[in-house]
């Protein structure tokens, strides 16, 4: 319990801040039933952190465990040696082994997974004519939802693998750097279902069907189209569709098989984020989503949360008293005083933010992660975020 | 008032690390330009409805909207969303008179198709009714001329790509209307009429990317504005205390008399925690001067932006603003 005493409440929803029930990591990094993690959460918030945090945590519990990051930090990448790109993972060095686990890390090669996904499914000309096409190189390159697709893809490939061979007994997912957290759960859909669209149908009808689809409507769509972007870009796509007519099928039937690997009680979702309300806000939205589309829920992490103030003084005081020194030499303490107020007012925000988020989720297990006075870019570090992680406090 | 740094923009374009507080640090130069009393156009392209969010106000449709008329002697700043659908059919039925096949266009998903396929065309869009808004003049009468544009723009890793739109086009569109537009708008982008403004804070990962910003953006002859430094911690303790604190060798008994002397009760608790706060502030603020030298050395101006630790409601933004004007920007 907290000691409030000195502490300005910020309206009745601070209380509620303790309500939360508290999450309880080391339970679920050693469910053998787990073994799909997924971290999602907006941008910034430390996906990629925790995710490896949490690897480290369940490989050094014995588990036999990979982690698929999408875009971690130089020093971070460099740490965990995948700082090449070659999508493959790759062991840690520097792993504590006693307890029989180990640690395998990959970065995510977007584009690549996509080339051999095209190459696992067509004829060895009809991909490298797919894989030539201007159009599919601006597809794989940069249309949205690309990375979030290919990393949902790759997961089910190591899901794949586990399965077959048994190397892993655990995968960690981190999520791209979406705008919004949602983006990554319907990414497979969107992508899909574009390449599967009308006017993709549309464009493909004059080369499968009779000459008589081309009614005057589809002359008049065509013909604005290639106004708009010419006629060579419309002819690319037409090259493309046509290759690509036969996989998509492919496609939708294995973005269905990941879209059910992620509602499988063998998968869990961990929602990072800071307590910020655009974070909180997307946490939200997250949490009610995963409830809507049946997707197991492991709990939320609220991280970078700022370290809690020495309780028995209050912003205003802390104000007043340095006011107080003003001019009488001691800046060291004038300066803590000032420092004091800010950081009494800051962590007062955050719960309330946090506090808001427990009051409408009560049923969310969440676990407060400080913010550390260093960047985590090193096992070390990892390994304390995973401590604190495991240690919170109900 | 102090001299603005970018005297000549007219085109200020704010981008930098997701998070860092672009949108708000857009929301608040436009505010700081409003004061000089320009009239503002603030825009952004992303479809996040950020602007409404920081100003509390209804979701924002493709319409330039009055958003805060300050007091008198400064101008008013409007605010406009743009999304690609809408700027696509305006741009068709503006050279084609389109009508009733615009329609048909949006019908068939043509308008999804060719604003997500090709993102060159989509940004094209995007920055041409930017471009638009930019270059209204005298002539144009109904038009609302606006002395200063800031847009909240697409963040660090996809800038260059963004506002290189003629390249973009390059192995697309090679003729045609499109590739009209690109240029005219790219001469706008390429001018002195244009500041691109990167938002960081001092933290490894976003300096890093603020460094490859400026690289990529000088690469290809885009005016890199300046660096604003947000959220930076309170700058209250001189160097020499926050090296005793972080070494744990600050005086702990000078402390409690000076506390004592302020009226607070110094006991053994306090003492402990605000050494404790004070070290992990001076560990922090050590991260933040590597990480400020690194900025410092980008030979580009740098602005700070104070963290405000109550969050940013409106009095907070007219806060960012004012410092903003103090700093020469804006
Ligand atoms: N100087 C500041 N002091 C305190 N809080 C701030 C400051 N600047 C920004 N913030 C807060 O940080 C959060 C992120 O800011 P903002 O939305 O402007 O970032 P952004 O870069 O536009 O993010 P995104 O990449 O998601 O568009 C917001 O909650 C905002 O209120
Ligand atoms: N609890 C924490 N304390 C200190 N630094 C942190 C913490 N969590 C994340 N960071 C730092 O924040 C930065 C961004 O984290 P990252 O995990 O890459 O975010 P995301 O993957 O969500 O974009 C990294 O430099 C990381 O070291
Ligand atoms: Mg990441
Ligand atoms: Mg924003």
């Amino acid at each position: 319990m907290r000691h409030t005493r000195a502490v300005p409440r910020v309206g009745p929803l601070v209380a509620g801040e303790e309500s939360a029930e508290v999450l309880d990591v080391d339970a679920l990094l050693d469910d053998p039933d787990r073994h799909v993690l997924v971290c999602c959460g907006s941008g910034g918030v430390g996906k990629t952190t925790t995710s490896a945090a949490l690897a480290l945590r369940a490989a050094e519990r014995g588990r036999k465990v990979c982690v698929l990051t999408i875009d971690p930090a130089r020093r971070l990448a460099q740490a965990l040696g995948i700082e090449r790109l070659d999508n493959t993972p790759r062991p840690v060095e520097g792993l504590e082994t006693q307890s029989g686990g180990s640690l395998d890390a990959m970065m995510l090669d977007m584009k690549r997974t996509f080339d051999e996904v095209v190459q696992s499914q067509a004829s060895p000309e009809k991909a490298a004519q797919i894989l030539a096409n201007p159009f599919y190189v601006a597809v794989s390159s940069s249309f949205a939802g690309t990375q979030e697709y290919m990393a949902m893809e790759k997961l089910g490939q190591l899901d794949a693998e586990a399965r077959r061979t048994g190397r892993y007994d655990l995968i960690v997912v981190d999520t791209p750097p979406s705008r919004s957290a949602l983006d990554f759960l319907d990414a497979p859909e969107r992508l899909s279902s574009f390449l599967d669209g009308r006017f993709m149908r549309l464009l493909l009808a004059p080369a499968k069907g009779p000459a008589r689809f081309m009614t005057a409507g589809v002359g008049l769509v065509t013909g604005a189209v290639t106004k708009i972007i010419g006629a060579q870009v419309l002819q690319d796509v037409k090259a493309f569709v046509a290759a690509f007519d036969t996989l998509f099928g492919g496609f939708r039937t294995r973005a269905q098989r990941t879209y059910e690997l992620l509602q499988d009680p063998r998968t869990a979702f961990v929602v990072v984020a800071a307590p910020e309300p655009d974070a909180l806000r997307e946490a939200a939205y997250f949490v009610e989503r995963l409830r809507a589309e049946q997707m197991p829920l492991a709990g939320l992490v609220v991280n970078r949360a700022s370290p809690a103030p020495v309780e028995s003084l209050s912003a205003g005081a802390a104000t007043a008293a340095a006011e107080r020194l003003r001019g009488e030499g001691d800046a060291l303490a004038a300066g803590l005083l000032r420092l004091h107020a800010d950081r009494v007012t800051l962590v007062a925000r955050e719960r309330r933010l946090t506090g808001r988020f427990a009051t409408s989720h009560p049923d969310v297990p969440t676990a407060v992660l400080p913010a550390l006075s260093t960047d985590v870019h090193d096992l070390a570090g990892l390994r304390r975020i995973g401590e604190l992680l495991s240690s919170q406090r109900a | 008032m102090s001299a603005t740094l970018f005297p000549d923009a007219q085109l200020h374009v704010v981008t930098g690390k997701g998070g860092t507080g672009k949108s708000t640090v857009a929301a608040a130069l436009a505010l700081a330009l409003a004061s000089r009393g320009q009239t503002v156009l603030l825009c952004e392209v992303e479809g996040r409805q950020g602007i409404a969010q920081i100003f509390d106000v209804a979701p924002l449709p493709y319409e330039e909207r009055l958003l805060v008329r300050p007091q008198a002697g400064a101008g008013d700043v409007y605010a406009l969303a743009i999304d690609p659908e809408s700027a696509l059919l305006e741009y068709l039925d503006m050279y084609y008179r389109l009508g009733r096949a615009g329609k048909a266009l949006d019908r068939f998903g043509v308008v999804e198709f060719a604003t997500t396929i090709a993102p060159g065309v989509r940004d094209v869009l995007l920055t041409g009714k930017v471009y638009e808004a930019a270059n209204r003049n005298r002539r144009n009468k109904g038009a609302r001329h606006y002395d200063a544009i800031v847009l909240d723009a697409p963040p660090t890793g996809r800038i260059a790509q963004f506002l290189n739109v003629n390249q973009e086009l390059a192995g697309l569109a090679k003729v045609g209307p499109v590739k009209g537009q690109a240029e005219v708008v790219s001469t706008l982008l390429h001018s002195p009429r244009t500041a691109i403004h990167l938002v960081t804070v001092l933290e490894e990962m976003p300096v890093q990317e603020t460094g490859d910003g400026i690289a990529e953006l000088r690469d290809i002859g885009l005016p890199v504005g300046a660096v604003v430094v947000n959220l930076l911690r309170p700058q209250d303790l001189d160097a020499t205390d926050r090296e005793a604190l972080a070494g744990g060798r600050a005086d702990r008994d000078a402390l409690a008399a000076s506390l004592g002397a302020a009226g607070v009760e110094p006991t053994p608790e306090l003492l402990d925690g605000l050494l404790e706060e004070g070290r992990h502030h001076a560990e922090r603020r050590r991260l933040e001067d590597e990480q400020r030298a690194v900025v410092t050395g980008l030979g580009v101006p740098v602005v700070e932006l104070p963290l405000l630790p109550g969050g940013v409601d409106m009095g907070g933004l007219y806060e960012l603003a004012e410092r903003l004007c103090e700093e020469g920007l804006g």
